[in-house]
């Protein structure tokens, strides 16, 4: 389908897709099975400016959007999901300074995310506040000057890679989800170190980390926004930051059925090509679809999100619930298709089988984002009989 | 540092073949690319660029299309493109070619050395390079894998260089003005940045006619091209033997039977 | 512009246009036009035209003489003195080319204290062999073996000039050929004389090995070629043979070099070198990893073969390039190849397909390398090759 993308959004995607092809999938399996970080991929996405695409040109980026960062994270997933989540996940953490950073804050971080020269990661995840972002224990008690932060944060997607984090932690316990602060902590601030690095079923060139804050020292220039606007940042970044997920999950869905597609062709069995089974092409009708269905809804909303429409949380959460979904149940039918093979680690797809799952799981469970929609629904209908 | 680096706009090889039927070449959907092994030629360019400041300027010889060869040289950071195009070079070979790019480098001015890949994949003469340099009355090294160092030696700089031989590589000393050929051993290419890409659509490609490079017409062209091509065909496959199936042992044993004697 | 339509003439029946290799044509109001970016005056439309109507105008302007330049000579490459195997191959070939031209086949020898090696050369089928001594020519440079070599040419006017195609040849002969402005063919895996024009017909693969074509200089001299080493048959050695050595006095031969040679290291010494091995076992993308060639390799010791390696196996970082067989790396010729899970792109094939033997190991029956195979064996390499390592050393 044509989605009418501007030369720029070509560009950065077709300088993706090169990346992606040339680059990152003659190395895509040994970083999965050997469950490293995937750096020179990285670095070759900072020297094409790609980490900059979506941060305004006074700050050193490109000056596009949201698409342009859902393009980049669709391209990387048809091939990897983990150097997928990597990029995007340093969005997901330079989010907060673009929504709610102050000038002087914005000078000082954005250039060097922009140019890839350090990445982001976002900090709110504690192993008792998953879903529940208001359960968060880590704290930051006001010192002089200084904020002190204690507590733990788990499965920080970039945890120990990244040099800039923002952390979400508890200013003032006693107003519940109200009490909570967003925070721009480097990477060496003292008292601030990283514990366990996960073990995981899929995306696994990407590191997932704890956070560990032992009495660590921020000046309060560090600060985003107010005391207490912990939560409403959140939720903007969310809101901001899904169809980036979206994105991941559309490509994944894309490398899977791309390779399905071709697998179909080639293998012979009762002397044709099993895609010439009706159940096989109707599979295959069925795949195509649906993620076109998704890349609809997730170029939409990047657009939306880009002409500034700031109340985007139920389309947002519409297409990162969608595109995840369709991401599993197509890289589930890739594997089907491969047969016995599709189950063999020798063989790409399955690998697409396992970077699917977290789509659904992480940024807000499927299970959050309906609640986060109908929610919505209900408020908008409340609203408009009240008229 | 002055570096000019020659380069060529080429079919990708890897989709070009022969209707088997007409005896003609199949062109549809073949993408031109830039030859791949001057990818290796800019991308050193450019860190001699790095290493040494200075300019590069990448040229090439071909029709106007050609000029998106040379915006791709441009994204990947070069200072200067030249084109240089005219109906009568048209059918040159390798002999007419390496005159017509020795004039448009002599029109440059003061040049440090010449950077070309080692061979185009279309042709896979690797004659041009070599050529260019005895119109320019430079000396050539060939197949460098390795610029090691420059060195300065009575007011002449040299180049220590590293050339890939059929047995290892050679260690020789050329004075600038050169020419060197590379191979893809020397480095890997960059990948384009968006700033780049940005700028090279923006970029000025200079553009030379014959005229414009003082080209003699009787060297240009078909007139200055000795050679001629008078017939082209498809490779006449090699006939497949035996294909044997069936359960390894089996198999090695079979085989092993039919090697007996040539082993 | 050499290449006309004779507009009265065209029918517009689009003859031409199917027939042109390089898409030149096209149809402009029902008459052919020939766009001259494309075309190379190949006259693939002048043999369609039924009508006569594409006039191909054929060079007229002659430099030199033709007739002034006689024999074939086949320049007699050496590393350290001693004279390479693709000299033999030319010097086989040289010598049917000679014969059809009743013309001498003659040697040149271009080194320092060499001249002791000139009488293989004779052994070889040489009727005569230039000799030419300096400590100059001791190590290859570009500059003094081009002059030295544009030189004898001059004075000894050849009519054709055969060279290996090798890192030496292919330096040294494009500059040779500029320096005499006259035509050069690279790489060529056949060679003929048109009986009738007496013209060396020289073929080559082009387009990655896609194509063949067949190049001539009819108008200039001598006729110069570049020949892919393993592809043509050795001269056998004939100790009978007759032949005249000349020795060139150095004082008559200016000599003069800006580049300077340092030193060679030979880093593919521990390996055999595979263009040279009798017995190669090569892996491809389907070997799956760097590790997993030592299976190859093992194979190969047991066998006393050496290591080769596809392109895709060599850009996945299996094995070094200097393994590397095909169109951009060496071309072989043992007497048995072992394509072990290389699927037999086209690319490959150039550079291997004139083995004697081919055995192609690969799990997928409808790799096109089966098409070229001696043998084809359908299975898993992995599989294949230990059992054959064992059923070989029972014997």
């Amino acid at each position: 389908m044509d989605y009418l993308l501007t030369e720029e959004q070509i560009m950065v995607r077709d300088l993706a897709r090169k990346i992606a092809q040339e680059k990152l999938k003659p190395i895509v399996a040994e970083y999965d099975r050997e469950e490293k970080f995937c750096w020179p991929v990285i670095k070759l996405l900072a020297e094409a400016d790609l980490f900059g695409v979506y941060i305004e040109e006074k700050y050193g980026g490109m000056g596009g959007g949201i698409l342009d960062l859902c393009l980049v994270t669709e391209e990387l997933s048809r091939v990897c999901g983990g150097v997928a989540v990597s990029y995007a996940a340093s969005a997901l953490g330079t989010d907060p300074i673009i929504l709610f950073g102050s000038e002087a804050q914005k000078k000082k971080y954005l250039p060097d995310i922009a140019s890839g020269k350090k990445l982001a990661a976002f900090g709110l995840t504690e192993p008792n506040a998953g879903s529940d972002a208001g359960a968060i224990e880590t704290t930051a008690r006001r010192e002089g000057d200084y904020y002190i932060l204690n507590g733990l944060k788990h499965f920080i997607t970039n945890g120990g890679e990244a040099e800039i984090y923002t952390v979400v932690a508890m200013t003032d316990k006693s107003k519940g989800q109200r009490g909570s602060s967003a925070f721009i902590v480097e990477k060496g601030t003292k008292g601030f170190t990283f514990g366990k690095k996960e073990e995981k079923l899929g995306i696994r060139s990407s590191t997932t980390s704890e956070l560990v804050f032992q009495d660590c020292k921020v000046h309060k220039d560090n600060l985003l926004g107010k005391e207490g606007m912990g939560f409403i940042i959140t939720m903007k970044t969310f809101d901001m930051s899904r169809p980036g997920v979206a994105a991941q999950a559309l490509g994944i869905a894309q490398g899977a059925f791309d390779l399905a597609l071709e697998y179909s062709r080639q293998r012979v069995q009762f002397g044709k090509p099993i895609c010439s089974n009706q159940g096989v092409k109707f599979m295959l009708a069925d795949m195509a679809t649906e993620i076109e269905a998704a890349r609809g809804l997730v170029y939409g909303v990047a657009r939306m999100i880009d002409s500034g429409n700031t109340k985007v949380s139920k389309e947002s959460a519409m297409a990162k619930m969608y595109a995840s979904d369709v991401a599993m149940r197509v890289s589930t039918d890739a594997v089907q298709i491969y047969g016995g093979y599709g189950y063999m680690r020798e063989y790409p797809v399955e690998k697409f089988m396992r970077d699917a799952k977290i789509t659904q799981i992480y940024e807000g469970t499927n299970q959050i984002q309906r609640e986060i929609i109908a929610n919505n629904l209900i408020k908008e209908s409340l609203a408009n009989s009240k008229k | 540092m002055n570096i000019v680096v020659c380069i060529k706009q080429v079919p990708d090889t890897t989709n070009v073949r022969i209707n088997p039927e007409t005896n003609t070449l199949i062109r549809e959907g073949v993408q031109s690319i830039v030859n791949p092994f001057d990818m290796y030629a800019i991308e050193e360019a450019l860190r001699l660029r790095e290493r040494f400041q200075g300019k590069v300027t990448v040229i090439t010889m071909g029709p106007p299309q050609a000029e998106a060869a040379l915006r791709e040289a441009i994204s990947l950071g070069a200072d200067e493109a030249i084109l240089l195009s005219d109906r009568a070079f048209g059918g040159s070979d390798t002999l007419a070619t390496s005159y017509a790019l020795a004039s448009g480098i002599k029109k440059i001015g003061q040049v440090d050395v010449i950077i070309c890949g080692k061979q185009a994949i279309d042709g896979d003469t690797a004659q041009v390079g070599p050529g260019i340099s005895v119109w320019l009355d430079i000396p050539q090294v060939t197949f460098v894998k390795k610029i090691e160092d420059v060195e300065e030696k009575k007011g002449t700089k040299y180049f220590r260089l590293e050339r890939m031989t059929e047995e290892g590589h050679e260690v020789v000393e050329a004075p600038l003005p050169c020419l060197l050929t590379v191979v893809k051993e020397i480095n890997e290419p960059r990948i384009p940045s968006l700033k780049g890409m940005m700028r090279s659509k923006k970029a000025e490609i200079i553009k030379w006619t014959a005229a414009d490079v003082d080209a003699d017409p009787k060297k240009v062209g078909l007139d200055g091209s000795p050679t001629q091509v008078v017939r082209i065909f498809s490779p006449t496959p090699r006939q497949g033997g035996q294909v044997l199936t069936g359960e390894a042992a089996e198999l090695a044993a079979k085989l092993c039977e039919l090697l007996k004697g040539a082993l | 512009m050499a290449i006309e339509v004779i507009e009265n003439k065209c029918v517009g029946c689009t003859m031409c246009l199917r027939s042109c290799p390089f898409g030149a044509i096209e149809m402009v109001n029902n008459v052919a036009v020939i766009n001259p970016d494309k075309c190379v005056q190949c006259g693939a439309c002048v043999d369609s035209c039924k009508f006569d109507a594409i006039f191909l105008r054929k060079h007229e302007d002659v430099v030199a003489p033709i007739e002034d330049f006689q024999d074939v000579w086949v320049f007699a490459e050496q590393k350290k003195g001693v004279i390479q195997s693709v000299v033999y191959e030319l010097l086989g070939e040289g010598k049917k080319l000679a014969q059809k031209r009743k013309q001498n086949l003659c040697a040149v020898l271009l080194g320092d204290k060499i001249k002791a090696e000139a009488k293989k050369l004779i052994e070889r089928g040489a009727d005569k062999v230039y000799v030419l001594e300096s400590s100059l020519l001791k190590e290859y440079l570009d500059e003094p073996y081009a002059q030295a070599l544009t030189q004898l040419i001059k004075k000894y006017k050849p009519e054709i000039v055969l060279t290996g195609a090798t890192t030496i040849g292919r330096s040294l002969i494009p500059r040779v050929a500029v320096e005499l402005k006259t035509g050069l063919t690279a790489d060529c895996t056949g060679l003929d004389i048109d009986e009738e024009r007496g013209l060396l017909l020289q073929t080559r693969p082009a387009f990655g090995g896609n194509i063949m074509a067949t190049i001539i200089c009819p108008n200039q001299r001598p006729q110069m070629s570049t020949v892919r080493h393993k592809v043509m048959k050795e001269a056998e050695i004939d100790k009978k043979h007759k032949g005249e050595i000349i020795e060139i006095d150095p004082a008559s031969v200016k000599l003069t070099s800006r580049t300077a040679f340092l030193k060679s290291i030979e880093d593919v010494a521990e390996t055999v070198n595979i263009a040279e091995a009798d017995i190669i076992v090569s892996g491809g993308r389907g070997v799956g990893s760097a590790e997993n060639f030592k299976v190859l390799e093992k194979f190969a010791k047991s066998i006393g073969g050496a290591i080769g390696a596809s392109r895709a196996a060599v850009d996945s970082g299996f094995m070094p390039y200097s393994h590397q067989v095909g169109q951009t790396g060496k071309t072989v010729c043992p007497k048995i190849y072992f394509a072990c899970g290389i699927s037999g792109q086209i690319q490959h094939l150039v550079g291997m397909q004139s083995s004697d033997i081919i055995v192609a190991i690969n799990k997928d029956p409808d790799a096109p390398i089966f098409k070229v195979a001696t043998y084809g064996i359908v299975g898993d390499l992995f599989e294949v090759l230990p059992h054959l390592t064992k059923e070989l050393q029972k014997k």
